[in-house]
Formats: structure tokens, sequence, C-alpha cells
């Protein structure tokens, strides 16, 4: 599995595209959406909420068990994936494209976001 | 206790595949392979492969092996015939189940007894101790069996062709001495999927060779390896119950809807008859919660422990609870007060994380095979 150079990464397991017009796109990366096994219910933030980094923002139901969903960054949402609340099983098939989760309006982020690299070296320990 | 899991047989295999492995009442198991809904509906439609070696054989022989069975499980094991298998349970004085039970007649004085791996030890221990003073042998043989079973609507085809047994002549609930890939094997037909399948009993150091062949001999018609993920959801559909969830120490047979397993009419006391007794005639005058399914109208999953309400009122408790990939909703297995378990009770949910969810109430089994 490889994690595409373009994205940041969080302990968590998110990513996070670069903004573009202010506004970034946050995922589950592919090794976390394998770790769930198939994903059936994905609870999204609404759009207009405003998401703090390393808060709860939302949930993944797989087969085995409920995670909490953790945004990687500070800022208010402008768009959830309607398309992976219809079918969640596109971020199981698609983590990094059309599994994406919400698009926020980057207000803040970490200082501690990992590059591709370091969170391919991060879940390999 | 040892932290060591322990390994199947098959261990290397799994690992070659890819699967991911989990802990499991202290042994290693494939969890799944690939996406756990696919290996479900695999064996709904085509056939899976299961190395289910964790399961736990205990061994009974001597000329009175059938009546330290009648004593110690609830069952009547007399009226079992060469070459059949029964479900049955085995409980504590108090009525108490200690684990539910498959036992396997293979000759005149020989029974192999199947306990689950979490339980494996207290029903040996357990069945030690019940056979003082009968003329009858308790052996551990849970590392003398590999066990693989191949389940699903194609399971006899593939197994047909790696075998001399008379598979036709195999009837459900029924085991036979055979011979499977060239190596010798107790050929069931059992399962815990709701499916026509089998099970094998071999001798570890032949299950990667039988695995392999069941695997080459099931490659065109969508056999593939399956994991316990999708045991659980596929003995959920079918209305199976599953120790630890469904049957405790804390229940009878009767609490738990299978009063039929319990055989009163047979000669001769055992353990836990008069306790038995007593709970028959409670749950026929006055249960106190009924186990029921539960049927989502949303899609957010009903997990074990998880409360069941109504008006604002805790009425039962989920003992099992997953998405089902035959009826594309989520599914629990409930013990819900007698008032409201019938099958259409308006108004009941399930409290999900502070939410009151809508489910409807409906009879077990949630799926039933066509014949």
């Amino acid at each position: 599995m490889s994690n595409p150079q373009q994205l940041r990464y969080s302990k968590e397991h998110e990513w996070l595209t670069d903004a573009v017009d202010g506004v970034a796109t946050v995922g589950i990366t592919e090794h976390a959406a394998n770790a769930l096994g198939d994903i059936v219910y994905v609870q999204l933030p609404e759009v207009g909420n405003t998401v703090t980094a390393g808060e709860e923002c939302g949930e993944l139901e797989s087969t085995k068990s409920v995670s909490e969903l953790y945004s990687p960054v500070t800022g208010e949402v402008v768009e959830a994936n309607q398309d992976v609340v219809d079918d969640p099983s596109l971020v199981n098939s698609a983590p990094f494209e059309g599994g994406w989760l919400f698009k926020v309006r980057l207000a803040d982020e970490p200082k501690d976001l990992l590059s591709a690299d370091e969170y391919t070296a991060f879940t390999a320990g | 206790m040892s932290t060591a899991p322990r390994l199947t047989a098959l261990d290397a295999l799994h690992r070659s595949l890819g699967a991911t492995m989990t802990d499991f009442a202290g042994w290693d198991m494939p969890l799944r392979y690939t996406s756990e809904r696919d290996e479900h509906n695999a064996v709904r439609t085509k056939a899976g492969l299961f190395d289910l070696s964790h399961m736990g054989e205990i061994t009974v022989t001597g000329p009175q092996a059938v009546d330290l069975l009648d004593y110690a499980l609830v069952g009547n094991i007399s009226t079992v015939g060469n070459g059949r298998a029964r479900y049955t349970m085995i409980c504590q004085e108090d009525g108490g189940i200690l684990d539910d039970l498959i036992v396997y007649r293979l000759g005149e004085t020989e029974y192999m007894v199947v306990a689950n791996a979490s339980n494996a030890q207290i029903v040996l221990d357990a069945l030690v101790a019940r056979a003082e003073g009968f003329d009858a042998e308790v052996r551990d043989d849970r590392d003398a069996y590999a066990l693989i079973a191949v389940q699903g609507p194609e399971s006899p085809g593939i197994l047909k062709s790696i075998t001399d047994a008379d598979l036709d002549g195999l009837k459900y609930y029924a085991g036979l001495p055979g011979t499977v890939a060239g190596v010798p094997a107790l050929i069931a037909r059992t399962g815990y999927t709701g499916e026509d399948g089998f099970e094998l009993f071999l001798k570890p150091e032949h299950a990667e060779g039988v695995w392999k062949a069941l695997t080459e001999a099931g490659e065109g018609v969508g056999l593939i390896p399956c994991g316990l993920s999708c045991r659980d959801t596929l003995r959920l559909e079918a209305g199976m119950p599953l120790y630890g969830h469904e049957l405790t120490t804390a229940l009878t047979p009767f609490d738990a809807g299978l009063g039929r397993v319990v055989k009163f009419e047979k000669p001769g006391d055992f353990v836990g008859r008069k306790a038995l007794e007593a709970a028959a005639e409670r749950a026929e005058t006055a249960p106190p919660r009924k186990l029921v399914g539960l049927i989502a109208e949303g899609r957010r999953v009903p997990r074990a422990g998880f409360q069941v309400v109504t008006g604002g009122e805790v009425v039962g408790e989920i003992t099992s609870g997953a998405p089902s990939p035959t009826l594309g909703k989520p599914i629990a297995i409930a013990y819900v007060d007698a008032a409201h378990a019938a099958p259409g009770t308006a108004g009941v949910g399930v409290d999900i994380r502070g939410t009151h969810e809508p489910y409807e109430v409906v009879a077990l089994p949630f799926y039933k095979r066509q014949k």
C-alpha cells in the first residue's frame, strides 16, 4: 500500500490535502480502512460546524467495531461527502480518492502532521 | 496462564494468504482474509473454507461412555445412532449453561464431544469430575485434531471431488470416517453458518494438504478462505446462539429459548435436572425475557450490551449485533421483556450511544436456507 506523496497525515490516520482557496480535503488512510474492515456506516461532521484538530468529529462503523473520526485540523466544515454516507464501502475501495470524508476551511493546523514517508514509517512500526 | 497465543497447524498458510489475525479464546485465528462481506456472501452463494482448529475435542470411551454423557449433559445421548451427531448442552447443578456442544457418536462405545474454544477446559474438567463412578475414559484430544470446515451450496461438489466417502448418504448432523485428499478424516455434515456444509476433523499434520486440496477443488466454483468475522455474521443471520453472548452460566437453556435440548424423559438423573425442571416451569408460566431478533430501520449497528428501549424505558439488552450482508441492514439478537417480545411489537428501539434508533422485532432466524 502506498501513501500519496502530496498528502499530509495525522497519527490518528487521517490524511489532508494542501489547501486550495483555504479549503483542504480530509479522509482516512488506506492503512486505517484496512484495519477497520468493511465500513458499513459513516457519520460525518455537519456543514457549517467547526471541527478542532485532534478532536472527535464523527464516527466510522465497520462490521466488527465503531471508531471515532478525528479531525486533523481546525476549521469550518464546508462540504461533507454524501457519496460515502450513501455507500460507506467507498472508504475501503478508494480511501484516497472517492472515499474522502469532508472539506474544511482551514483556521489552524497542528505542527506535527506527517509527510507520506513519515506516515509510512509510523505505520510500519 | 500463558500469554503466547496458540497457533493452529494452518498458521503459516493463513499468513501467506495475508489474513488479518485476531486473538480468539487464546488462539491466534484468521479474522478475515480480504473483505468480510465478500467472505460472508461466498458462503451464502458459493462456498467458504474455514480453519476452526481452536474448537475443543474431547473423546469419551468405554462401556459406560453413553451413561456418563447422559448424566453429564442435558441431552438424551442414548438415542444418538452410530455415525450421527447431536447438538446439546452441559449445565451446572443450578441449570446455568456451561457450554453448548456437539456430540458425535464415532463407534459403539466412542463419542467425541466438541466444545467451544473458550470453554474447552471447563467442559473437560466437568466431564472428568462427572465421570467418577462410571466405567468410561475422558480424553483431552484438543491437540489431536485440526478442524477445517467447507460451507456453502457448492461445498458438496467440492468435497465430493477429493473424497471417496458417500456424501449423498451423509445426512445433516451425521459424521463418518473417510479419506479426504488421500488422508484419513472424520467427515461431519455440520456447521455454524446456516448453509449446507462439512466439518473435517483431521490430524494436524494433514491440515495443510487438505486445505490446499479443497482450495484447488473449489477454485472454479468460487470457494474462498473465510475468517471468524464472517462466521459470526453467518451464524447471527441463521439465529444460532454463541456462548458468552446468548448463552452464559446465568441462563438456563429454557431462558435462551432452547429448552428443547433438555430431555427430562431420559432415564436416570442428570446434572441440573432439578433446577432445569423449575426453569422449564418458569419459562412456561412467567418467562422473564425472551430471545428475539431485531432488524434496524436505520444503518447504525447495535452491539452486544446495548440497551433495548421503548418509551424511555429499558426493556432488554442486545447480545449480538452486526450489519447483515444478506438483509443489507443491521440486525441483532436480544433478550427482551416478554411484554415487548412479540414479533411486530411497535415502538421498540435500541439506544446507540444516546440515540434511540427504531428497530423491528422479528422471530429468529433472520435467514433460512432454501432446501
